[in-house]
């Protein structure tokens, strides 16, 4: 036991005495955190559109006045005169301009006729969310316009009543689950992996060999070491972050207890795939190599950028066996939806009984002698 | 704890030797790296393994420090089986491997006490145990710098000082000084002679610097390809090398008849061309072959460069039963090389 806790020991002394490696593995995940957030789920605002009129009648200037209204309020986009068609269609290739709307001759007559008016827009869908929102903002525009003017008095179309159970949630929010997993599995990679194979390749491995500590001991004495590191930088990620993003359910004690033992068990998970992964590696290249791909195939199957039901069959077998999947969905219970231990004791499980697992394989791979 | 392994010198009725190595063999696959050496150390004594690179010395030591295992033969130290019970043998030795264990992030005191706790040194016990050894390697007033800002000499004598911090009764040394300086490898290795008379200490070690091994050492064996070549003194290794001296004679130029006409001297047992004009003539009666050799040059007109004579030294032993080819390029075959150009003489 007294051996086991000199491991721990240096393991933290070390842990301590490196603030850069600390700073490091914390501050990369928030930059993570604040570059994401602001990056996803803004509105697109400014965006050049073409405007091609062949028509000059009254419901072609309705329409103009409608775009000036929306440059000059939710400035969505502003409009620029095009005469010709065809240039407007090049330019739209070429990326002078977002989109171009046309409207063609004889659309006014043929709106006061309702003899299926249409409007023509271009746009450039190799950027799909910019092509979205304008397509969108236009369908909005021309259900609109279609609406007439006197509303029957009894409703002949199906309405539907959408209930949002939370608060928005914005990126910053979505994403933070995502960045608390990330910041303790980098902690567990540098601190449980690649330290463990540089002390191996330096040589300070062979100085524990050739003294009578047992080999759960040495076992032990690293994963626990490893454990602690993981759960500062998941605390720290949880406090930092929800801060950052607003959330004020780190300051319920139930909820806060939750996210304690979250954070346990998934740094327990966490330390005994990478400790089986590293059991048997000597060159410190390989695990410098495997933590870029190895980064990708444990967070985009998790389902914290994307939902897991659109993966296909295979991708979705991934997530069922990976140990972010549950970190993610259990801190998205507690910190976005305050779920209690009943909506994340699935997850507490499956990251207890995944870490405890590998940690049995890994044992008995671990070589106690050179 | 098991019982304590029964050596042929105690079947015997003679005193335990603190290491004792039977037939030891090592295998990496077809690769024999050790093969069937035998040798045994009186407690007390220090014990120097010497060999070219790769001659199997580092696999020796791991093997008697638990390190890996033998494929077949028997290491018994302080009278404990290194097969059957590795624990009892690691609580009693120290081992200072070629690389440096102690972690540079650390203090001195830290990497000390870490280790004390790694072999249950009790709390008081351990605090006294760190000075003492502090003390010894002469680090006292460093105790709280850093590991990482020491010098080459300091960190080895952090390291004795780790090996010793549990109180072994043998301490296992890999090539201790490779990489320091002249004035710290001297530092080390009296060093080492004051903790062996202060302590008791049996050690093992190996070495390159033969002057070092044949002032430390009580006694010395040579390995090679993994065999053991050479056992005893210094004074019985060097009386058994043919010549009691060495003669080492520059000529102003070379000529093909100069090695038969030196073997031709009295006294002459062997002749080494070391480059061109340069020749080491080992004779067992140095002042008559001296003689004669300078009396040859005069009467031939040739010119002395240098000449010098000494007696035979632990070089010339080692050199004697290792040769002088280069053992790295024997250890490591090219893994590829190119097939003969067509036409090309061979």
């Amino acid at each position: 036991m007294s051996r086991m806790l000199a491991i721990i020991e240096r393991e933290m002394r070390k842990f301590f005495r490196s603030p850069t490696l600390m700073i490091m593995s914390l501050m990369m995940p928030i930059l993570q955190l604040v570059i994401m957030g602001n990056a996803f789920g803004g509105k697109i605002v400014g965006a050049r559109v073409a405007v091609v009129d062949y028509d000059h009648g009254p419901q072609a200037v309705k329409l103009r006045e409608s775009f000036d209204a929306i440059a000059a309020n939710i400035k969505t986009f502003k409009t620029i005169e095009y005469s010709d068609e065809v240039q407007a269609r090049e330019d739209v290739r070429t990326g002078r301009i977002d989109a171009a709307i046309v409207i063609p001759a004889q659309y006014s007559r043929r709106v006061y006729s309702q003899n299926a008016p249409q409007l023509g827009l271009v746009v450039d869908n190799s950027d799909q969310f910019t092509s979205g929102s304008l397509e969108s903002e236009m369908q909005s525009l021309v259900a609109a316009l279609t609406t007439p003017e006197i509303q029957p008095r009894l409703a002949n179309s199906i309405a539907l009543e959408i209930v949002e159970l939370y608060p928005y949630v914005n990126y910053m929010k979505f994403l933070l689950p995502l960045t608390i997993a990330l910041a303790m599995y980098i902690s567990v990679m540098i601190g449980g992996g690649m330290l463990y194979i540089d002390d191996k390749a330096r040589g300070v491995h062979e100085g524990y060999l050739v003294t009578p500590i047992t080999r759960l001991e040495l076992v032990f004495g690293m994963n626990i070491a490893g454990s602690i590191k993981a759960v500062l930088a998941g605390i720290s990620l949880t406090v930092i972050g929800s801060l950052m993003a607003g959330l004020g359910v780190i300051f319920h004690p139930e909820a806060l207890a939750e996210l304690i033992c979250l954070i346990i068990v998934t740094s327990i998970a966490f330390n005994g795939m990478m400790f089986l992964l590293m059991v048997r590696v000597d060159d410190p290249l390989v695990p410098r190599a495997m933590f870029g791909v190895l980064n990708t195939l444990l967070l985009y199957p998790s389902g914290g950028m994307y939902p897991i039901s659109a993966f296909p069959r295979w991708l979705r077998a991934i997530s069922v066996i990976d140990p972010f999947t549950y970190c993610v969905h259990g801190f998205k219970a507690i910190l976005l939806k305050d779920g209690g231990f009943a909506a994340i004791q699935y997850d507490l499980w499956f990251l207890l009984i995944f870490g405890v697992g590998t940690l049995l394989i890994a044992t008995p791979l671990f070589k106690r002698t050179l | 704890m098991m019982a304590k392994a029964k050596t042929t010198s105690e079947t015997q009725g003679g005193p335990q030797p603190a290491i004792l190595v039977e037939n030891a063999v090592k295998r990496y696959g077809d690769f024999e790296a050790v093969k069937g050496v035998s040798f045994s150390v009186a407690a007390g004594e220090i014990f120097g393994l010497l060999g070219p690179n790769g001659a199997g010395k580092s696999t020796l030591i791991r093997m008697m420090t638990t390190l890996i295992p033998l494929t077949s033969g028997r290491a018994v130290v302080a009278g404990y089986d290194v097969a059957k019970d590795p624990d009892a043998v690691r609580r009693m030795i120290g081992v200072i491997p070629q690389a440096l264990t102690s972690d540079p992030d650390l203090t001195i005191e830290e990497n000390l006490s870490i280790y004390a706790k790694l072999y249950s040194v009790p709390r008081a016990q351990r605090t006294k145990n760190i000075q003492e050894v502090l003390e010894a390697v002469d680090l006292v007033k460093w105790r709280g710098a850093q590991v990482k800002t020491l010098s080459g000499g300091m960190r080895r004598r952090v390291e004795i000082a780790r090996g010793l911090v549990h109180n072994p009764s043998i301490f296992f040394l890999d090539e201790p000084t490779t990489g320091l300086d002249p004035v710290s490898r001297i530092a080390v290795y009296e060093m080492l002679d004051k903790l062996r008379r202060t302590r008791h200490l049996t050690m093992l070690l190996t070495t390159h610097y033969m002057e070092e091994a044949d002032k430390l050492c009580d006694r010395i064996a040579i390995v090679d390809h993994g065999t053991l070549v050479a056992l005893g003194t210094p004074i019985e290794l060097k009386h058994s090398v043919p010549g009691a001296n060495v003669i080492e004679v520059h000529f102003d130029r070379e000529t093909p008849e100069w090695r038969a006409r030196l073997e031709a001297l009295d006294g002459v047992t062997s002749v080494q061309a070391e480059s061109a004009g340069f020749y080491r003539v080992l004779t067992s009666m140095g002042s008559k072959t001296t003689t004669q050799l300078v009396e040859l040059a005069a009467s031939l007109g040739e010119t002395l460069t240098s000449l010098s004579v000494q007696n035979t030294t632990l070089d010339d032993v080692f050199v004697h039963y290792t040769g002088r080819q280069l053992r790295d390029e024997l250890v490591k075959p090219p893994v590829f090389s190119l097939p003969p150009r067509p036409g090309a003489q061979p």
